[in-house]
């Protein structure tokens, strides 16, 4: 098939939960197409789930920042792709990156994690308290989804939780595309000195937690360095865990028959979770990659320098991987998803953020059975101006 | 039928701690304190090979591969002698 014009990425979902429409229907005719970037350069948009993996694999293609390009235009003029900073890590390839994951991984096995289940279990019970405090309604993103994983990462991490209003909000300016250069580069600053400043009090008066860790496991790290790793282990470990959990309600919400199959049989939750990875694919432009040299993928040439966004949100999608699969099915095998990405860089809280959600989902349906929406569907206002994807708020009711 | 058999091997240098393979064959796979994968049965049960084949495609770094088993020495296949009647 012939190459077609490029396209322009566009973040606007159809309708609440489904991928662009332009991603759906270039997956069947140029699972590889061209694409071009929001500053002009011409690359590549990949939709096909077997092609997104080959690219996510293939260490020919780099994650380094400073050869990326990016997907959609941001209000905000940021200064020319700057080189990420050490330890900045899923903006490094080999072997930079391989010595902070290896710092990491063994904070977040699945022995580890499991660990802390009850320990979760807790924290939500005290959530779905709160809630229930407040009357007969709430905002489910503000009191539960939100909460929940910064409350996490908060103790895992050492970072105060009384400190969360200053890392949520720059968090929030940091990823949404409207936000101004002046707005967007005080936010990331304002987050920067703050953790800093964490730093340093680590390594002055250390506790038990992943920094303090960090810090004595390699005395070598520079506090520029743990700056980032911190950064890194904050935002993505509160913001993606938050959106999955208030979307994913609102898609149970949306699927009455699903919600229904879960509640009758509540063991269906893990692969429930897997399917709300599946079917929301929360990070919705990108990762990208650059080509470090000419590669050829499904009989495409992608030229050296060339940068290639992949769209898990489309290769989720797959019909060739996933059977039916624009059908929401808490009973289906959802499994080898690309929700968390594919290859060195997939997900490293991946086994957290998998408790976290099936706690969540568990005790919110078991609290509340008659959890329902509070307005209509159509006035919840869609993070589509985000780089990660959900509700701005989710009013529910029980 | 025994299905085919099965041998495993994994790689500690390619492995990235993502834990898939711990979280889908925990009999076959675990990690160590550090994160990096275990190999606790290279030759399991056929019970197990639908959950190995499933961790090994779905390992995000292809550190586990499956192997046909060394071969073994030749054992002259007995033909099928028909029942007399």
């Amino acid at each position: 098939m012939s190459q077609g014009a490029p396209v322009i990425f566009s973040t606007v979902r159809d309708g609440y939960f489904n991928p662009p429409p332009m991603t759906q229907s270039l997956r069947r005719t140029e699972p590889i197409a061209r694409m071009e970037f929001a500053d002009g350069h011409l690359g590549w948009l990949v939709t096909g789930y077997s092609a997104a993996r080959a690219v996510l694999a293939d260490n020919r293609f780099s994650a380094r920042g400073e050869l990326k390009h990016p997907p959609v235009p941001r209000a905000a003029t940021l200064e020319e792709a700057p080189a990420a900073p050490p330890g900045m890590f899923i903006q490094h390839d080999a072997p930079e990156h391989q010595r902070y994951r290896k710092l990491l991984v063994g904070q977040f096995t699945v022995r580890r994690m499991r660990m802390l289940t009850e320990w979760i279990e807790g924290i939500v019970a005290e959530r779905l308290d709160a809630m229930e405090r407040l009357g007969s309604e709430a905002d489910l993103f503000e009191h539960f989804a939100l909460p929940i994983p910064s409350l996490v990462i908060c103790e895992l991490l050492g970072v105060p939780y009384a400190d969360r209003a200053g890392f949520q909000h720059d968090t929030h300016v940091w990823s949404s595309f409207g936000e101004s250069t002046e707005v967007v580069t005080a936010a990331f600053l304002s987050l920067g000195t703050y953790l800093q400043g964490l730093v340093r009090l680590k390594r002055a008066e250390p506790t038990d937690d992943i920094l303090s860790g960090l810090i004595a496991a390699d005395p070598d790290l520079t506090d520029e360095e743990l700056t980032s790793i911190a950064f890194l282990l904050l935002v993505a470990g509160h913001e993606t865990t938050a959106n999955q959990l208030a979307l994913g309600t609102f898609a149970l919400l949306r699927h009455p028959e699903q919600l229904a199959a879960l509640r009758a049989d509540p063991s269906l939750i893990e692969g429930a979770v897997e399917e709300s990875l599946r079917y929301l694919s929360i990070v919705h432009h990108g990762p990208t990659r650059a080509a470090l040299e000419d590669v050829e993928i499904d009989g495409v040439l992608i030229k050296e320098g060339e940068v290639v966004m992949v769209s898990l949100a489309a290769a989720n999608r797959d019909p060739e991987r996933f059977p039916d699969p624009e059908a929401f099915d808490v009973s289906r095998r959802a499994g080898g998803h690309l929700g968390f990405g594919h290859g060195i860089h997939q997900c490293l809280g991946q086994q957290l953020a998998r408790i976290e959600l099936r706690v969540g989902f568990t005790a919110l349906l078991e609290r509340f059975p008659a959890l329902r929406l509070a307005c209509p569907p159509e006035e919840i206002r869609l993070r589509h101006d985000m780089q990660v994807y959900g509700v701005y708020e989710l009013p529910v009711a029980w | 039928m025994t299905g085919d058999p099965l041998r495993i091997e994994v790689s500690r240098d390619l492995c990235r701690g993502a834990g898939m393979c711990t979280l889908l064959a925990p009999e076959v796979f675990d990690q160590s304190d550090e994160g990096v994968v275990l190999l606790l049965d290279a030759r399991p049960p056929a019970a197990l090979r639908a959950a190995v084949r499933e961790a090994a495609d779905q390992c995000p770094c292809a550190a586990i591969t499956l192997h046909k088993p060394s071969p073994m020495p030749e054992v002259p296949e007995v033909p099928e002698v028909p029942e007399t009647p």
